[in-house]
């Protein structure tokens, strides 16, 4: 380590300093790591984000293997993810790696999420960083479902023939629309094909894209804090914010911690319980496709059942589908909706307290009712969790107003340990 | 019937050869803990709740369950994502014993598992072609496997002159009846008053009633099913013992990592105030 880059001057000759006079790594390490400074008191919410960095870049690499091994088509995908797990030497663990990161992805994501729920991440002038998150949450969306078909089972089958039908109940185009997705009268080869495509080629890159823009962004306005306090407006007499500290070393030792942590619980589902009951892997994935029988019951994957609960949660079929599409589209409308004059939940009223609350149980219980039956009590429950869910959005330009707000505190709450 | 006897004598065949070589063969057909565990109910009322509780880290048991895969089922089903030398090598058989006594004469080990029975007759016979069984334990779970082979009972109003609790009007005979005898369902006669106040009936099984006595006693039955579900769980996921056992060791490593992270963490963290 004769070279080190961290936090030195450049080095006036050498290999380190060849580099620097060509590409600009020093300068870049320096801006992105020993010199960008986040506030020192992130709590365990502040874990997620680069877990979810990890988990992408487990799922690209997972993902290449399998592209050797997959074979793409009606007659042999089924069979190819068979022989991977069978007989490609740590198939399995790849196979189980990729299938148990696509959950584990969704639960990251969702935590890191409702961290920015509770901590008013997405209010000003953090509005482009929160939107080109939740455009990461729309991609990783898509590349879920199309990732989910390519093992061809006979829930990929149905859930795509559900989920592509969807398109169908916009009017007048919609008939057209579903057949040019599909690329045939039904799900078939074609469909499968291009959703390959999708999912390998093109999903990756736009979310490797956004990405990127979500990290400059973030780089801009720097972190949101438990306190909801901006570092930037307290400086030293260095130009320093007195309440922060350079992200490396002290955020990446910090956060290769819960990478540990992240990883244990990971490899306990991977090794111990990769179905993990059902949830991660349907048993009626294990058939292969077949048009002519129907799962008992069609559900996709947990991480879509709170939209699809709403979903059957509306006899009318297209108001459904409507419904809930703005289930999901309403987060974008967050930096808007919200009209406190403080960021954060520990300086907000009961009112705001009480609403993100109903709002998480609203998400959870629908996700479980996503995963029933659409009959009685279900679709009761299901109705009341939506008109919940809901009100959670729609009534915030009027509950965070008139909601009251504790005095906001000059300087980041830290207690060392 | 014709056909199935005839799967069932080369079956027959093909299972004396192996009982008599194969490792823990002796043990076959002997009332195992795991039987008596269970706490059935004699007559079947509850075959709903019936759980197989078996272990894939049992090599004997699944060996015994190979052995009558062979005699009893690959007459008609395959495991088609399965090589012979695989199933020597992960259950511990030795080659000659995997070619002379398992593998199909004109068979190779590096071949799947593939039943002998052509696709097209086996359409023409039962109506449909067996289905493949080397994911069903995944697919329907083993419980169900377990439920399936232990409720066949006779209903002469099926072509094949059998029926079943878990999967009704199978087109699957009951291949096992003579090792496990012969079983009558009787069914009660529900009536409840519909909203219009008419009567609707409804047959609800009640118990099971034996009919003729088959080879093995109901214990020696019992296990002989276990043994063949353990073996179908055991191929649904051939590598799942190898998985848990490299696996505790990659936890223990990653709980050793990140003790170590934190302590690294403790350490710079001690200069922020």
């Amino acid at each position: 380590m004769a070279a080190q880059p961290a936090g030195t001057a450049p080095a006036k000759s050498g290999l380190w300093a060849w580099i620097n006079k060509r590409l600009p790594v020093s300068e870049f390490i320096e801006e992105q790591l020993t010199g960008y400074y986040a506030p020192k008191n992130f709590n365990i919410w502040y874990f997620f984000g680069s877990l979810a960095l990890l988990v992408l870049v487990l799922q690209l690499v997972t993902g290449i293997f399998l592209t050797m091994f997959y074979k793409v088509g009606e007659a042999t995908s089924f069979d190819s993810v068979e022989y991977i797990m069978r007989e490609v030497r740590f198939g399995w663990l790849i196979r189980y790696l990729h299938s148990s990161g696509a959950s584990a992805f969704f639960i990251v994501v969702y935590l890191h999420m409702f961290r920015a729920l509770l901590y008013g991440s997405y209010k000003k002038p953090r509005e482009l960083l929160w939107l080109f998150g939740m455009l990461v949450y729309l991609a990783l969306m898509a590349e879920a479902f199309m990732g989910y078909v390519l093992p061809w089972g006979n829930m990929s089958f149905w859930g795509a023939q559900v989920i592509v039908n969807l398109f169908g109940t916009i009017p007048g185009i919609g008939p057209g629309l579903v057949e040019w997705i599909r690329g045939d009268y039904g799900i078939a080869d074609a469909t499968l094909n291009r959703f390959f495509a999708l999912h390998v080629v093109a999903l990756p890159l736009g979310l490797l894209l956004l990405v990127a823009l979500h990290l400059v962004a973030l780089r801009r306005t720097g972190s949101n804090n438990p306190d909801g306090i901006e570092i930037k407006e307290k400086l030293g007499a260095d130009g320093k914010p007195l309440d922060g500290i350079p992200f490396h070393p002290y955020y990446t030792v910090k956060d290769v911690v819960g990478v540990g942590v992240f990883f244990v619980l990971f490899a306990i589902v991977v090794f111990f319980v990769p179905t993990f009951g059902g949830l991660f892997l349907e048993g009626p994935n294990f058939e292969p496709a077949n048009p002519l029988s129907t799962p008992e019951h069609i559900a996709p994957v947990w991480y879509f059942t709170p939209f699809y609960a709403i979903l059957r949660a509306v006899p009318n079929q297209r108001m459904g589908a409507l419904l809930m599409l703005l289930a999901v589209v309403s987060f974008l409308f967050l930096p808007w909706l919200d009209r406190s004059p403080v960021k954060s939940m520990r300086y907000r009223g009961p009112l705001s307290r009480i609403a993100l609350t109903l709002f998480a149980i609203a998400f959870v219980a629908l996700g479980y009712l996503g995963l029933q039956p659409a009959e009685g009590l279900y679709v009761i429950l299901a109705r009341i969790f939506a008109v919940i869910y809901f009100a959670y959005f729609w009534l915030m330009p009027w509950y965070s107003k008139i909601d009251s707000v504790k005095p906001v505190p000059e300087r980041v709450v830290y207690h060392a340990h | 019937m014709r056909i199935d006897l005839t799967c069932l004598r080369t079956g027959l065949l093909l299972a004396l050869v192996a009982a008599a070589t194969l490792p823990g063969s002796a043990r076959g057909a002997e009332p195992t803990e795991s039987a008596a565990a269970a706490g059935e109910n004699k007559d079947g009322a509850d075959w709903k709740t019936w759980q197989v509780n078996n272990e894939v880290t049992d090599v004997a048991s699944v060996q015994r369950g190979a052995r009558n895969f062979v005699s009893y089922c690959m007459g008609c089903h395959s495991i088609k994502y399965e090589r012979w030398s695989r199933l020597g090598a992960d259950l511990g058989i030795p080659a000659e014993v995997l070619q002379k006594q398992l593998i199909p004469p004109g068979d190779k080990p590096t071949d799947y598992i593939l039943t002998t029975m052509p696709a097209k007759d086996a359409e023409a016979w039962f109506g449909k072609v067996p289905p493949d069984l080397s994911l069903m334990a995944r697919a329907r779970g083993r419980d169900y496997l377990y439920q399936f082979l232990k409720t066949f009972y006779v209903d002469s109003t099926r072509q094949t002159g059998a029926n079943n609790l878990r999967l009704p009007t199978t087109a699957m005979p009951d291949v096992l009846s003579e090792l496990e005898g012969l079983k009558r369902a009787v069914f009660r006669d529900v009536q409840e008053r519909g909203e219009g106040g008419e009567v609707n009936h409804t047959l609800v099984f009640d118990h099971f009633e034996p009919v003729a006595p088959g080879r093995l006693t109901p214990a020696q039955y019992d296990s002989f099913v276990r043994d063949t579900v353990n073996f179908l769980d055991y191929a649904s996921e051939p590598t799942q013992a190898a998985r848990r056992s490299l696996g505790l060791w990659v936890v223990l490593f990653l709980l050793l990592f990140t003790w170590l992270a934190w302590q690294m963490k403790r350490e710079y963290w001690k200069d922020v105030h």
